[in-house]
């Protein structure tokens, strides 16, 4: 007699979950997980133990990001599932697949106010793609397949399963049958009538100043390719977003560069004069159009997005294709007919040329550190080539402008959201997505500080990472509006930090303090060389300022340049990774 | 609430057919909460296929917004369908009972009153009647503007349910996923197409 197939709902999640091709999770465990965490030893799952829950989410994203695989995050009910709201958000904001697996009070217990209690999928219900209560064991297994299905398809996003313990710890002996889901109301891949097509088509055969605006979604659909040769063929010069970066390398002739708040003012100004905007996989943010009234007036505007809802939200479009961006090319490339579009090239070169590059290679220092110092020398030793995950603020505007990528997935960092504390954890799904890739973390003092416990994660799993902190003393973007907006009243921006390289070392890691222009290769020299992590202490001017910026509700063109700019920067040099001899715009 | 680009805030109808299964109507209201919208008034009940509820909710806003909202309604998983029917040719009802503190001479009146405005009488108490319509809910404030000076002492209203006229009807019911199978029973050695 052959033995009786029989699980508990314990082993039935790790057994969905390597089903679904998941061998890492980021975790912590607490009493309404520890069913889980008893049968996990039983199977082939590496945990990574974090040390807040927040950031097993970002750790999770960053994993996805680097890697375009769900992301998996463990916590327990409770305040185990609620430190990960901050994690679950920053994913949902920038569409980032990742799957949530919390523990929940046992379901006889539900609504008692119990020990650690708390409603986590109405917590979660705005700030997840979709959520699932689990109460039965025989529902575990087809929750989880849906929620990694629904968190990788269509647009991507966050889902969250909370699972009763009473449910983990009952036994089934009704083995799952996990084929295709079915979910009658959910659409993910639409796909945009013929007669839009066409329409589109025509938009872009017929303009003679076009842009196209680059976004995430050509990352998540992997349509790097075809948007390239989508340039390419119409000679369209591209305007990346923050997360759009490394989705066309940043040496590409026909990559301007950012647009946007912080963006080049060249880039700027080719969207404000343009005749078509041709919007792959954006969402129109406000960090991104600056002042709605006044945006691109003479454009027409073709939108291409997974997301319906995503149409006409900020900006009025002439034409909306919902659809996989990849599917969408596939069908509009055949018709997009070659073009040369010099004239208008030249126009953008002409923008370009009264504005400085971004080359700093050769710049006087007078003494001091800048962090475009920095970043700009991490890129150069790097070879470019590092993945770089960065919180929200100065530093992350930093490294949009002075690290290029070229590497689509090689920048992870928290665009919608805007999330301090981002960077270390992400960066360290990101390793273990990507083992033998160069990762480096480049924070800001305050925001490093917000998870800068997961240097203990880093140690205990011994994790290879570089961090960079921009450490300026100030909540530095904060600062910056209060200097340009509240008339330089610094509340509440100036801020203390622990010596971080001390801090580092007392976690068994390298770390360094670096405070001149000329100890920053060798600093970054001996990070790369150590075997451990190593924390770089860079201590930064403090009052630097992210130049240029749009301030909110301005037109585009409106920026606000860096005072005593001298404009003799060459635009020509844009090609060259490093270009010598070159004043900047400081 | 502020107004949208095409201005004219007015009470838009959304009909929305949902997957029949717990916190779903937390969900879709939970839409309209994120944006500040005071629901008017929400019915739910089965439709025609199995497992599948349908919502009739009133919200005051403008065309911008209620478009909006019908995609990111259509959004949510366990949404089938949601349709704005606000200009379609439809038939728009709301079933009311009014409580009236009435003897005597008023109460004839009152009963009176309910067989020329179609109401029903659907409770006789020594102290009190209880009248019911079912009416456009412009009628049903007309009822209860006539009612009103002998003493409404309590009112329900379910709020508008819809349904568009003629059979070749945009509103057809869809049907949910089939109703989940017990998987106690019968344990399968043979596995699916991803079985654990």
């Amino acid at each position: 007699m052959t033995k009786r197939w029989r699980r508990t709902g314990a082993q039935l999640i790790w057994e969905t979950l390597l089903g679904e091709g998941v061998h890492t999770v980021f975790g912590y465990p607490g009493g309404a997980i520890l069913p889980a965490y008893d049968a996990m030893l039983d199977y082939p799952i590496r945990h990574i133990l974090v040390r807040h829950e927040q950031g097993a989410t970002h750790m999770a994203d960053g994993y996805s990001r680097a890697s375009g695989e769900v992301g998996v995050a463990v916590a327990t009910s409770g305040p185990g599932a609620t430190n990960m709201v901050t994690g679950i958000a920053t994913a949902m904001l920038d569409s980032s697949p990742i799957v949530c697996v919390t523990g929940q009070v046992g379901s006889a217990l539900i609504g008692t106010d119990a020990f650690q209690e708390t409603d986590v999928t109405g917590v979660t219900l705005p700030i997840t793609k979709h959520n699932y209560l689990v109460t039965e064991v025989d529902e575990i297994a087809p929750a989880l397949h849906e929620a990694f299905y629904v968190a990788r398809s269509g647009r991507p996003g966050p889902v969250l399963v909370d699972i009763t313990k009473d449910a983990q710890q009952a036994f089934t002996e009704a083995r799952p049958r996990l084929g295709k889901v079915d979910l009658p109301g959910y659409r993910p891949e639409p796909r945009p009538p013929e007669t839009e097509l066409r329409r589109a088509a025509e938009l872009i055969n017929r303009a003679e100043r076009p842009v196209i605006l680059a976004g995430h979604g050509i990352l998540l659909s992997g349509a790097m390719g075809q948007v390239r040769e989508l340039a390419e063929r119409a000679r369209i010069p591209i305007a990346m977003t923050l997360l759009g970066i490394g989705a066309i390398p940043a040496n590409h002739s026909l990559n301007m560069g950012m647009m946007g708040m912080h963006g080049e003012s060249w880039v700027n100004q080719a969207i404000q004069e343009a005749d078509l905007l041709l919007a792959l996989g954006m969402r129109f943010d406000d960090r991104v159009t600056g002042s709605l009234k006044t945006y691109a007036p003479n454009a027409a505007k073709i939108h291409i997005d997974i997301d319906p809802a995503e149409f006409n939200k900020n900006v009025r479009v002439d034409v909306a294709l919902a659809g996989d961006l990849s599917a969408v090319l596939a069908h509009l490339l055949p018709v997009i007919e070659a073009r040369d579009r010099s004239e208008w090239l030249g126009t953008i070169r002409g923008f370009k040329g009264d504005t400085a590059v971004r080359d700093i290679q050769n710049l006087p220092d007078m003494g001091k550190l800048y962090a475009a110092h920095v970043i700009h020398d991490i890129w150069r030793m790097t070879g470019g080539k590092a993945i770089v995950t960065t919180d929200v603020g100065q530093h992350q505007m930093w490294e949009a402008q002075y690290y290029r990528h070229n590497e689509p997935r090689t920048l992870i960092t928290s665009g919608g959201l805007g999330t301090m504390g981002f960077a270390l954890p992400a960066a360290v799904g990101a390793k273990v997505a990507r083992p033998d890739d160069e990762v480096w973390v480049i924070a800001g003092d305050g925001g490093f500080q917000m998870t800068m416990c997961e240097l203990a994660t880093i140690a205990q799993e011994r994790l290879k990472l570089n961090v960079a902190i921009i450490n300026n003393g100030y909540l530095g973007m904060v600062r910056q509006w209060q200097e340009f907006f509240y008339d330089r009243r610094y509340a509440g921006t100036p801020i203390l930090s622990p010596d971080f390289a001390a801090l580092a070392r007392s976690f068994g890691l390298g770390g360094e303090v670096v405070k001149s222009r000329q100890d920053v290769e060798g600093a970054v020299e001996r990070a790369r060389a150590d075997e451990r992590t190593v924390v770089l202490d860079f201590q930064v001017e403090k009052e630097d300022t992210v130049y240029p910026m749009v301030p909110t509700g301005a037109r585009l063109q409106d920026m606000i340049r860096r005072p005593g700019q001298d404009g003799d920067g060459d635009p020509e040099s844009e090609e060259e990774p490093v270009a010598a001899g070159r004043t900047v715009e400081w | 609430m502020t107004p949208g680009p095409d201005g004219r805030i007015r009470p838009h109808i959304f009909v929305v057919w949902v997957e029949d299964l717990p916190g779903v109507l937390n969900r879709v209201t939970s839409l309209f909460r994120r944006r500040g919208f005071n629901i008017e008034s929400l019915s739910v009940g089965p439709a025609r296929a199995p497992g599948v509820s349908r919502m009739t909710i009133v919200v005051r806003t403008d065309a911008t917004t209620a478009r909006r909202m019908r995609v990111q309604l259509s959004r949510l998983v366990n949404v089938l369908r949601a349709d704005d029917i606000t200009n379609e040719p439809a038939i728009h009802h709301e079933l009311a009972m009014f409580k009236i503190q009435a003897t005597g001479e008023e109460r004839t009146q009152v009963i009176q009153l309910a067989g020329a405005t179609g109401a029903r009488l659907v409770d006789i108490a020594p102290e009190s009647v209880v009248l019911e319509a079912t009416a456009s809910p412009q009628k049903i404030d007309g009822l209860a503007e006539v009612l009103r000076p002998y003493g409404i002492v309590e009112q329900v209203r379910t709020g508008l349910v819809g349904m568009a006229r003629g059979a070749a009807s945009v509103m057809t019911d869809p049907d949910a996923r089939k109703p989940p199978k017990r998987r106690r029973s019968a344990p399968d050695e043979s596995g699916g197409s991803h079985s654990v």
